[in-house]
């Protein structure tokens, strides 16, 4: 039997890996120490032609599949890691025959949750974790992939600027269809909460988890996220072009449950205008530093928040998503930041930050289209914010001329 | 403990035409072990799941005791899906590897260390609860996978291919072991296979599907003795049933130049032949011109006895089945001390108790 390799885009030098060699024996200078996550098979990191593989010593017929399923996972544009090639007609130096080998590419930044919770967390991150795997298991039920074996083993979390991104790693048990049923669902969701509980007590057994946190309190939390994120999420609906205030309701719905927009994507046909919106799990502090790397502005949390909202927004309904996002911002800081905080006459100047008199022209606009239910031009928006609501507040520039520390956020919602 | 009633239990996949399981009627026994056998696509996954409730049942009804469950939550079931992929925690005890589904569950702890011991006890691993499982052999560490699943002592246990990420070895150790636990245990067991022969060994009962109808439901014996048609016949077994088509009338069939007599339906069902089927055990080999003529093309030496394929001199005469269009050999098994030699020709008949008569249009047992 020849050894033979199954790739898309095969690197010759993954044929002088020792492939006669058991995984499990391979020599510690060709393997890269990196964390991993329990499992059942041997798997093992090695450093090639510049990058790093994790390679997976399993049977042949499991590791194509796992392969091809990957593969598709990555084409419906899942987080999923990478698959690489198959390594199968192993033979090793006794003349046994030898477990073919799953690659995949080693998701950079990625750690596994052992890694994670050993270390000291913030607090709060325990729970993030849990969330941003929520999130990918309703995009992966959403897309028709049933796991089958969901836990924190078997997902790669990914912290980037703030956010935490989950990847799925193990796809061996999964299936695609075209839709999940309701106890396909239920069943990976009861799969993921023994799994979580089972994890967490491990750690816990380990003298290894931080956070005095009951294992199966954490674990319930994946059942009550997923579920708050699927209804939001699968309460599709279509409005007229009169209602592109319902976008703003439903970012806003999503950031009540503490899930932030990743993508949002607004599409036109004769059926009506329909949204679909992406979540994601951020850090605190995530969005100030984002509005200030893309725009300058330098301005509290959850302002932050709402202008990247509006950003967002502006780039769906322009429908330039694919864009450099610095681009985008800059159009927007002149053609709609700038034209509503220009809006507010001299006189009234001294009373907020630019900022948050954006900030709450947008929550003003929403006030209004709600109780209108149907859209207001930003023009009578900023009109009547300036004419009823902005008279009434104190002159903010001079306090906060005397001290910029101790003031509360004024959401003021 | 419980019994399972599939009735009339359909399943249409969205965007297909036909049913993959089509009306199907099982009732399984408290306490059976039930194994779902067939080729690949025939619907056994389909209809595992379905009792699972991971499957939607779009005609037809699914039954565990006497709760009509067909539209339950798969965790509203008490069913338990064996060896889904069951991850060992190092850092845990073998006993809390077993128990600890439990303590989510909010069982309390007297009752959980209760159950383990139990299971345990069951599994051989009592001197072993208080280890980490990085201490187990890989039998061993099956064995407390199966013990997660004991545990919880659902009414039923679902398996589907459990042993196929198996090397060959441990596949039929496993294969033993999950035999004789269920049957220790007495939980009502539904079992998937492609194997007719891990059926044939595990399995109480069998009920063999095709193209997600099912063909018979019968124990191991049943089958192999009385296969209810062509289908059956050419699938359990191994080496196969011979089946051959042969020419019929009132006299009976025409094996070669030997009569064999056959049922009167088989004369009264109006066609021309029949199809005879014959187990390679159950021939009569002759070498003086009375059967069937056969060259011998292949030899197979088993030391008692051997295996000897050949094809029939006739032309116009084939053998049923076989999925590929290659022409099927007919086996006979001879003594080991008279082993035709290869390239001889011999003559083949079916001994007269053990021959199985079907009807080539309709596949039945006649
Ligand atoms: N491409 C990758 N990038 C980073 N880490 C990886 C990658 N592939 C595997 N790993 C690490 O290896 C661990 C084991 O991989 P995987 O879950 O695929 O193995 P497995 O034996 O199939 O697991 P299971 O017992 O759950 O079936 C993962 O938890 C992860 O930490
Ligand atoms: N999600 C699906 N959508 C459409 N058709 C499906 C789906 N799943 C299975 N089928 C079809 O239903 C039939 C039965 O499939 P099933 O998986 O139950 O067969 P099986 O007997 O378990 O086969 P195998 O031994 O290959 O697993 C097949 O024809 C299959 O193609
Ligand atoms: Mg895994
Ligand atoms: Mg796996």
């Amino acid at each position: 039997m020849a050894l033979e390799l199954t790739a898309a885009r095969p690197d010759p030098a993954l044929l002088d890996l020792p492939w006669r060699i058991p995984l499990e024996e391979w020599p510690e200078d060709i393997l890269a120490a990196l964390p991993r996550g329990i499992s059942r098979h041997v798997v093992r990191f090695v450093r090639l032609s510049g990058r790093v593989l994790a390679i997976k010593e399993i049977k042949d017929d499991i590791a194509r599949r796992e392969y091809e399923m990957l593969r598709n996972l990555r084409r419906l544009h899942l987080p999923s890691v990478e698959p690489f090639a198959v390594v199968s007609g192993r033979v090793g130096l006794d003349g046994e025959p030898l477990d073919a080998c799953l690659v995949t590419r080693h998701l950079q930044y990625s750690l596994p949750y052992r890694a994670l919770y050993s270390q000291s967390l913030r607090k709060g991150t325990a729970t993030r974790l849990i969330d941003a795997l929520a999130v990918l298991l309703v995009r992966l039920h959403l897309t028709g992939f049933w796991w089958g074996d969901v836990s924190l083993s078997n997902t790669l979390f990914r912290r980037d600027a703030g956010a935490f991104a989950a990847y799925l790693v193990d796809a061996e048990t999964g299936e695609l269809r075209n839709r999940l049923s309701d106890g396909q669902r239920e069943h990976d969701l009861e799969i993921a909460r023994v799994n979580i509980a089972g994890e967490l007590m491990d750690l816990d057994a380990g003298g290894l988890l931080q956070e005095e946190r009951d294992p199966v309190d954490v674990s319930e939390r994946i059942v009550t996220r997923y579920r708050e994120l699927w209804a939001e999420l699968t309460n599709a609906e279509t409005i007229d072009d009169t209602e592109r205030w319902r976008v703003d309701d439903r970012i806003r719905r999503l950031n009540k449950l503490g899930f932030d927009v990743d993508e949002l994507e607004i599409t036109t046909d004769i059926d009506g205008t329909s949204i679909r919106l992406q979540p994601k799990v951020v850090d605190s502090g995530h969005h100030s530093r984002r509005l200030l790397r893309l725009t300058g502005l330098d301005v509290r949390e959850n302002q932050a928040r709402r202008l990247l909202n509006d950003l967002e927004v502006y780039s769906a309904a322009t429908g330039r998503q694919g864009e450099d996002e610095e681009i985008i911002a800059h159009d927007w800081l002149a053609q709609v930041y700038e034209p509503v905080t220009r809006g507010v006459p001299r006189d009234l100047v001294a009373k907020l930050e630019p900022a948050e008199v954006f900030h709450e022209v947008l929550e003003h606009r929403w006030y209004m289209a709600e109780r209108a239910q149907h859209d207001v031009p930003i023009r009578e928006v900023v009109d009547d914010y300036v004419a009823n609501v902005l008279p009434g507040k104190p002159d903010e520039r001079a306090v906060l001329g005397v001290d910029t520390e101790e003031l509360p956020v004024i959401a003021d919602r | 403990m419980a019994t399972v009633k599939f009735d009339e239990a359909t399943r249409i996949y969205p965007g297909n035409d036909t049913p993959s399981v089509d009306k199907l009627n099982i009732d399984i026994q408290d306490g059976e072990f039930l194994v779902l056998v067939g080729p690949s696509g025939c619907g056994k996954s389909t209809s595992l799941r379905m009792l699972a409730g991971l499957e939607e049942v779009n005609g037809g009804k699914i039954w565990i005791g006497d709760r009509d469950v067909t539209d339950l939550s798969p965790k509203d079931r008490d069913v338990a899906m064996v060896f889904q992929n069951y991850a060992l925690y190092p850092h845990m005890t073998v006993a809390d590897n077993m128990g600890f589904a439990l303590k989510i569950a909010g069982v309390d702890k007297g009752e959980i260390r209760k159950r383990v011991e139990e299971a345990a006890k069951i599994l051989d691993l009592t001197q072993y609860l208080e280890r980490k499982p990085k201490a187990l052999s890989g039998g061993q560490r099956q064995r407390v996978a199966m013990g997660r699943a004991i545990v919880r002592s659902p009414q039923v246990f679902l398996m589907d291919e459990p042993l196929s990420n198996l090397d060959a070895k441990l596949r039929v150790q496993t294969r033993t072991q999950i035999a004789s636990l269920q049957r220790r245990l007495g939980v009502t067991t539904v079992y998937v296979t492609h194997d007719q022969v891990e059926a044939m060994t595990m399995g109480d009962r069998i009920a063999l599907l095709k193209d997600g109808v099912l063909q018979q439901c019968a124990t191991p014996r049943e089958m192999y003795d009385n296969p209810a048609n062509l289908f059956v016949a050419g699938f359990i077994g191994s080496p196969a049933m011979n089946l051959v088509t042969v020419p019929a009338s009132s006299d009976g069939a025409k094996f070669g130049n030997h009569t064999v007599t056959i049922p009167r339906e088989g004369v009264e069902h109006g066609g021309s032949h029949v199809v005879v089927g014959v187990r390679p055990e159950d021939v009569e080999i002759t070498t003086n011109n009375d059967g069937l003529e056969l060259t011998i093309d292949v030899v197979e030496e088993l030391g008692a006895d051997a295996y000897v394929y050949g094809t029939p001199t006739d032309g116009d005469i084939s053998l049923v089945g076989g999925d590929d269009n290659l022409a099927k050999p007919f086996i006979a098994r001879v003594d080991g001390r008279s082993v035709p030699p290869k390239g001889s020709k011999v003559y083949v008949y079916p001994k007269a108790q053990h021959m199985h008569v079907f009807d080539p249009e309709s596949g039945k047992r006649l």
